[in-house]
Parts: structure tokens; C-alpha cells; sequence
């Protein structure tokens, strides 16, 4: 296995290039400007939303300036791990904070800051009438510096400083209305969630450490080698459980419906495009460990095919814009889970799929946002219809990421997702049944994809008229569809000029070698069944939702069992609420009881006893000298009778 | 003579001043009291002095007497001053370190 791992050792003998040892500007760009805006506070109220955006247009311009420099290495060499300063200095881990530039990371850096930069500008006309505006800037900027950290730390320790980071800025983000209780409360619940994937992180870091006695990504990856297939499958499950709870999947996925309750932005920057990936860059980055545990890798194409079909089952239900463009999000993580699990060859179209889903996704929650705008925060698709004459940029843009996610050639989609159903159908190592079962269920998704964003599309911008009283519907201004715009031309392009330039030889190099594998179909059939599911997905949803005849009722009408069951998340809240919460507070209550009886109860005893001891004793001290003297004589006879009773 | 008459003596000596320290109100009553006390003890050093033939219970018993002097000194002077200030030579009066 060691020819395999490509790990390019290289780069240690190499030099660094300036481009390289100056990427930290990269995280400390937004990360000082995400301090400047909380300290200086209100005074920064006129100018904030200005430094909020300058920042991660700084960051991308060092990360474009990292990337050039990038490709002007040869492709062995690409490879650079940074060593900023010593960071954790003991006698049995020493650790430096360092970082690494490689294809991978600077793809995700390129990702975050030029998506995210699109979205600082479309948020300062978003968020325009909001009297916290420095403040939502501030803590995105934090969002983008914790991202940037995560995808770049060379170390587990550092990837979970920005793990932690981003989990903390969605935090701050999916409450940043928190003035209403039910948005507070989805906060909580998405940090609840993370946390339990966080522990998932922790204890894969406790194994690598007891067994390797290291935690840098070089020294794991090398003792990786020589490890036994039990330990390595446990530290490739934990971190699973850690990429399900980031990245919303089976069985961690209950919070990212509920995180839309942030501003729109929010959820296009962190819970479509950036944060909720960082799961699947957590499982490529660890392909070393994976790539030696057949059965961890088992696990994340099942977590990943189990998501991607329910994600799709919820979007076809759900009535919510955002929520169901939050399903169709978790659906396509799984697609991208499901890929990365399938090896190396899987995990370069996991990321491809991962950056073209960035600007599509983005974009076509932004332009949620502008419909949201526009018919005054109303999200029941119910409610819309018929918006094409009014919100042309808006209709149009959303249409490119539509036909993008439906995969329809030759728009970004098609090139990503169409890779990884082909991957699925390859049966690894002679497992017929694996090649069958997940590339029937990638197919079949991809039906269901089709129908549901067909749904959504059709409801919002087709069809008669819904709206409630009093709404005007108009486009939004330029701050709003310029962005949108922008990614809506990716969400056309990128997948071509990635595909055009050769990005699985470019990434390659970054990963293990991977085989490729002969799908059980010939590529031209399944290409043709996922383009004729597709078609067969949108004509029904256009029957039913778009045409002029086609009649959608205003409120949800009755359903039976599985849309009832896709309309309540297929009662994923119920089943945790059953299993977790109840017990959980159950088990806190009697806790607090036991608390407050027998520790607390023992406390108040032992003051009641002094307590009343002390008030006998006090009656002693009378103040009458006479009575002092009377104990003084009686003590000294007392005295004189032990010790006389001694000489007897 | 026994010595035993003298310890008796003394013991009686001792009660009384116990006796009056422990009942009466009067300051320098209760002094006498104390003064009563250490002569008793002064009697049981001279007693056994003699017994025994040698200088140490007189020695200690002159020593009992200075600092008998010396605190009467002192004492005197704070009942005095209690007196001035607040007209009484009541012991029971005198209760403002009470607990």
C-alpha cells in the first residue's frame, strides 16, 4: 500500500513559495475584520457591511494568488504543508499549527471565498433594513475565516479549531433572529446535532493519538499504513458519525430543516454551499484511513445513499421553499457521501459535484431570498406562482441552477452528478450486489430530484397567481441579482470548464491512487436512464404543478401515509424526541432532583446543625463575668478530678 | 503542728473567696475575693515549704505576692476608671463583651 499513498513527501525537501507561506492571510483576513466589526460595535454601523465585504475579497484574492501559484508547480510538488509556529508543544505530542496547501484545500478555499464573496454582496441589499447588519457581517466573516482554517489545517486538531468555528458561526447565524423563540430554538437543536458529531471527531482523535501518538495529517496518514484494519475501521467510523452530524446526514440530518430559520444568505452560504460539505472533505481527506477499511467505507456509502433517497422523499413534500431546497441539500450531500465512499476515483467526483452544487445551490437559495423579497418573507409555495413575468433575473438565474441540479446537459449538474451515478454502479472488488443496489438507488434519486426541484421550480414561477392580499411582486436590486447572476453562470459553466480542464487529474495527485472500476452498465445506458428519469421526474411534476391547467390548492390538501410521513420528515424529530429527548430529560430532572435533595439537602443539614449548636453554645457567653469565672472554677475542678482520678 | 491544719486552713481560705468572687456584685468585693484565693494558695506554698525544709515554696509564695501587688495595681485602676465612667462597680453591669 505504500507505492499507493502519493502523500507527496516532496514537499518537505521542496521550498515554499511566498504565495504558500502567505496563505494564513487567507483565515486571519476575515478573521480580523470579524473582530474589528464585534469590538468597535456600533460606532461601526455606517461602514461594517463595507469591511464585511472587503474581507473575503481579500481572502480570495490571496487564495487566487495560492492557486496560480499553485499550477505553476508540477504536479508532484503541489503538495505544501506550512508550519506557522510551534502550537502544542508536550513530551508526548508536539504538534505545530500548521498548514496545507494542495489542490484540495485551495479548490475549497477558491469555493468558499469567491461563493461566500458573492454572498457578502448580495446580503448588503438583503439585509439592508436590518438595524444588525454589522453584526450578521461580523459573524459571517467569522463563518468564512473558520472555513477556510478547517479546509487548510494539516493537523486534526486544527481541522476541529475550525470545525468548531463553523459550527459556532452557524450557531450565531441560524439564531441571528433570535428575538423569536422558535429560530432560537433551531439554533440550539443544529448545535445539539453538531456536538454529537463533534464527539464522533473527538474519538477518532483519541484513537489516532493512543495508536499513532500523532494527530498531523502526515503522520496519521503514514502510520495509517502499517495499522490493523479493526483500529483504522473504528477511526473511519467515528469519523463518519462527525461528517453525518456537519453535514446532515442519516441519522444526524433533524437540524438543517430547522436551520433555515436563519437569513436566507445564511443558508445558501453555510447550509447549502460551504459548511454542511465540510463532512464529505473530512471523509476525502481521510481517504488513506478509509481507503484500508473496507467496511468504514460500507458505512459512508450506505449513510450516504440513505440520505440522498431521504432528503429526496422530504423535498417532494415539503410546501416550505427553504425547507425544501434544505432537503434537496441533504439529498445532494448524500450523493457526494455516497461518492466519496467509493474510493479515491468516487472522491474526486464527491468534490466536483461539491463545487458545482456550491454555485447552484447557492443560487437558487438566492434567489429564495429574492422571492422572499419580493412577496414580503412569505415561504409557502402555495402561495406563489406565476412570479416569471414579474422577477425576470430572478426566474432566469433560479432556472440555471434548476436545470444544473436536474442534471440536464450541458449545465454544471450534468457532468458532476452524472459521474458519480456511473461511479455507483461500479461493483468494488467483485460485489456485484453493492454495484447494483447503490447505482439503482443514485438513479432513482436522481427521478426524484428531478420531480421535486421540478415542484418547487414550477410552484414558485409557474402556474395562476396564489398570492396572499396586498403583494407586489418585483425584482430585486442589483446588489441582489448581480450575485446571482454570477453564480447562475457557474451553475451553467463550471461543471464544462471543470470537466474541459481535466479536474480529476488535477486533483488526483492530492488523494490516494484509486482503480477505476467498470460500472455492471455500459456508461451510455446509464446515462440515458438517469437522463429519461429526469425527463419522466419534471413532465409529471409539470402536469401537476406547472401547466396552465394544472391546479395546486392553496393549503396541503389530505395525504396518506408516506406524504403525511415526508410532509413530518419522515418523523425524524418524533423518533429522537422519543429515543433522546424524553429520556433526556427524564434522566436531567431526576438528576436536578437527586441534586437538589441529597447533595443539597446534606448542606442545608449540616447548616441547620451548626446552626443549632451554635445557638446552645451562645447562651454560654452572657456577659456576666461571674458566670465566667463560675466555669473557669468548675473547669479547673474538673481538671483537678481527672487528674487526681489519673494518680488513683 | 500537722500540716494538714495549714492545707485545711488554706482550703477554707480558698472557698471563701471562691465563694465571694462567684456571688457577690461588688467589684472590689470580688477583688477580695481573688486576693483571698491567692493567699490560700500562698498558705499551701509555706505549708509545704516547711514540710519539706526547703526555700522554694517561700520563694514561689513572694513571688504569688508581687504580682498579687502589681495586679492590684492595675486592677484598682481599671475599676476606678470604670467607676468614673460609668458609675457603677457593679460586676453584672460591666457585660459589653457579651456574645
Amino acid at each position: 500500500m505504500i507505492d499507493n499513498v502519493v502523500f507527496a513527501a516532496a514537499a518537505e525537501t521542496a521550498g515554499h513559495s511566498l504565495a504558500a507561506e502567505l496563505t494564513w492571510l487567507v483565515i486571519a483576513i476575515p478573521l480580523a475584520s470579524a473582530g474589528l466589526l464585534l469590538v468597535v460595535g456600533r460606532a461601526a454601523d455606517r461602514w461594517g457591511h463595507l469591511l464585511g465585504v472587503a474581507a473575503p475579497a481579500g481572502a480570495f484574492a490571496v487564495g487566487a494568488w495560492a492557486f496560480v501559484d499553485l499550477l505553476s508547480r508540477p504536479a508532484a510538488d503541489r503538495v505544501q504543508d506550512i508550519d506557522l509556529f510551534e502550537w502544542i508543544s508536550g513530551s508526548s505530542l508536539n504538534l505545530s499549527f500548521g498548514l496545507r496547501v494542495d489542490q484540495l484545500s485551495l479548490a475549497f478555499v477558491l469555493l468558499v471565498t469567491f461563493v461566500g464573496g458573492l454572498i457578502h454582496v448580495y446580503s448588503v441589499a438583503y439585509m439592508a433594513l436590518d438595524a444588525d447588519r454589522r453584526r450578521f457581517f461580523a459573524y459571517l466573516n467569522l463563518f468564512v475565516a473558520a472555513m477556510v482554517l478547517l479546509v487548510l489545517a494539516n493537523s486534526y486538531v486544527l481541522l476541529f479549531v475550525g470545525w468548531e468555528g463553523v459550527g459556532l458561526a452557524s450557531y450565531l447565524l441560524i439564531g441571528f433572529w433570535n428575538q423569536r423563540l422558535e429560530y432560537a430554538v433551531a439554533a440550539k437543536k443544529a448545535f445539539v446535532a453538531n456536538r454529537v458529531g463533534d464527539v464522533g471527531l473527538i474519538v477518532a482523535m483519541m484513537i489516532m493519538f493512543s495508536q499513532f501518538h500523532t494527530l498531523s495529517f502526515d503522520g496519521v496518514f503514514a502510520a495509517a499504513e502499517h495499522a490493523s484494519a479493526a483500529t483504522l475501521t473504528l477511526i473511519g467510523l467515528a469519523l463518519l458519525l462527525a461528517a453525518c452530524g456537519k453535514s446532515a446526514q442519516f441519522p444526524l440530518q433533524s437540524w438543517l430543516g430547522d436551520a433555515m430559520a436563519g437569513p436566507t444568505p445564511v443558508s445558501a452560504l453555510i447550509h447549502a454551499a460551504t459548511m454542511v460539505t465540510a463532512g464529505v472533505y473530512l471523509v476525502v481527506r481521510s481517504g488513506p484511513i478509509f481507503e484500508q477499511a473496507p467496511a468504514a467505507r460500507l458505512a459512508v456509502v450506505v449513510v450516504g445513499a440513505v440520505t440522498l433517497l431521504y432528503g429526496a422523499i422530504v423535498g417532494c413534500a415539503k410546501d416550505d421553499m427553504k425547507k425544501a431546497l434544505a432537503a434537496s441539500t441533504m439529498s445532494q450531500i448524500g450523493y457526494m457521501m455516497l461518492a466519496a465512499g467509493l474510493g479515491p476515483v468516487g472522491g474526486v467526483f464527491a468534490i466536483m459535484h461539491l463545487l458545482t452544487h456550491g454555485f447552484f445551490k447557492a443560487g437558487m437559495f438566492l434567489g429564495a431570498g429574492s422571492v422572499m423579497h419580493a412577496m414580503r418573507d412569505q415561504v409557502d409555495m402555495r402561495r406563489f406562482g406565476g412570479l416569471d413575468k414579474f422577477m425576470k433575473i430572478t426566474w432566469l438565474t433560479f432556472m440555471m441552477g434548476w436545470l444544473a441540479i436536474l442534471g440536464v446537459p450541458p449545465f454544471a449538474g450534468f457532468f458532476s452528478k452524472d459521474k458519480i451515478i456511473e461511479q455507483a454502479f461500479v461493483a468494488p472488488d467483485g460485489q456485484l450486489w453493492q454495484g447494483w443496489v447503490f447505482g439503482l438507488v443514485a438513479l432513482f434519486g436522481a427521478g426524484l430530484t428531478a420531480f421535486y426541484m421540478s415542484r418547487l421550480f414550477f410552484m414558485v414561477f409557474y402556474g395562476k397567481a396564489r398570492w396572499t392580499d396586498g403583494q407586489h411582486p418585483h425584482e430585486s436590486p442589483a446588489l441582489m441579482t448581480v450575485p446571482m447572476a454570477v453564480l447562475a453562470l457557474g451553475s451553467v459553466l463550471l461543471g464544462l470548464i471543470l470537466t474541459l480542464v481535466g479536474f480529476d487529474d488535477y486533483l488526483a495527485p492530492a488523494l490516494v491512487e484509486g482503480h477505476h472500476g467498470e460500472p455492471v452498465l455500459g456508461a451510455p445506458i446509464i446515462m440515458g436512464a438517469t437522463l429519461a428519469l429526469v425527463v419522466v421526474g419534471a413532465l409529471i411534476a409539470w402536469t401537476r404543478f406547472g401547466s396552465a391547467k394544472a391546479n395546486v390548492p392553496v393549503l396541503p390538501p389530505a395525504a396518506d401515509g408516506l406524504i403525511r410521513a415526508a410532509r413530518a420528515d419522515l418523523y425524524q424529530d418524533t423518533v429522537n424526541h422519543a429515543l433522546f429527548v424524553r429520556p433526556g430529560q427524564v434522566l436531567v430532572a431526576q438528576a436536578a432532583k437527586a441534586d437538589d435533595d441529597v447533595v443539597d439537602g446534606a448542606v442545608r443539614g449540616l447548616a441547620w446543625l451548626v446552626q443549632g449548636v451554635g445557638g446552645l453554645v451562645a447562651r454560654v457567653q452572657n456577659g456576666y463575668a461571674r458566670s465566667y469565672a463560675a466555669t473557669m472554677l468548675a473547669g479547673v475542678i474538673l481538671l483537678a478530678a481527672i487528674v487526681l482520678a489519673g494518680r488513683l | 503542728m500537722n500540716v494538714s491544719v495549714y492545707l485545711i486552713l488554706a482550703s477554707v481560705l480558698f472557698v471563701i473567696g471562691a465563694v465571694t468572687v462567684l456571688v457577690r456584685r461588688n467589684s472590689i468585693v470580688v477583688f477580695m475575693g481573688v486576693e483571698l484565693m491567692l493567699n490560700a494558695a500562698n498558705l499551701t506554698f509555706l505549708a509545704f515549704s516547711r514540710m519539706w525544709g526547703d526555700f522554694d515554696g517561700q520563694l514561689a509564695a513572694f513571688f504569688v505576692m508581687v504580682v498579687a501587688a502589681a495586679e492590684v495595681v492595675v486592677g484598682l485602676a481599671i475599676i476606678v476608671s470604670l467607676f468614673r465612667t460609668r458609675r457603677t462597680v457593679s460586676v453584672d453591669d460591666e457585660n459589653l463583651l457579651r456574645g
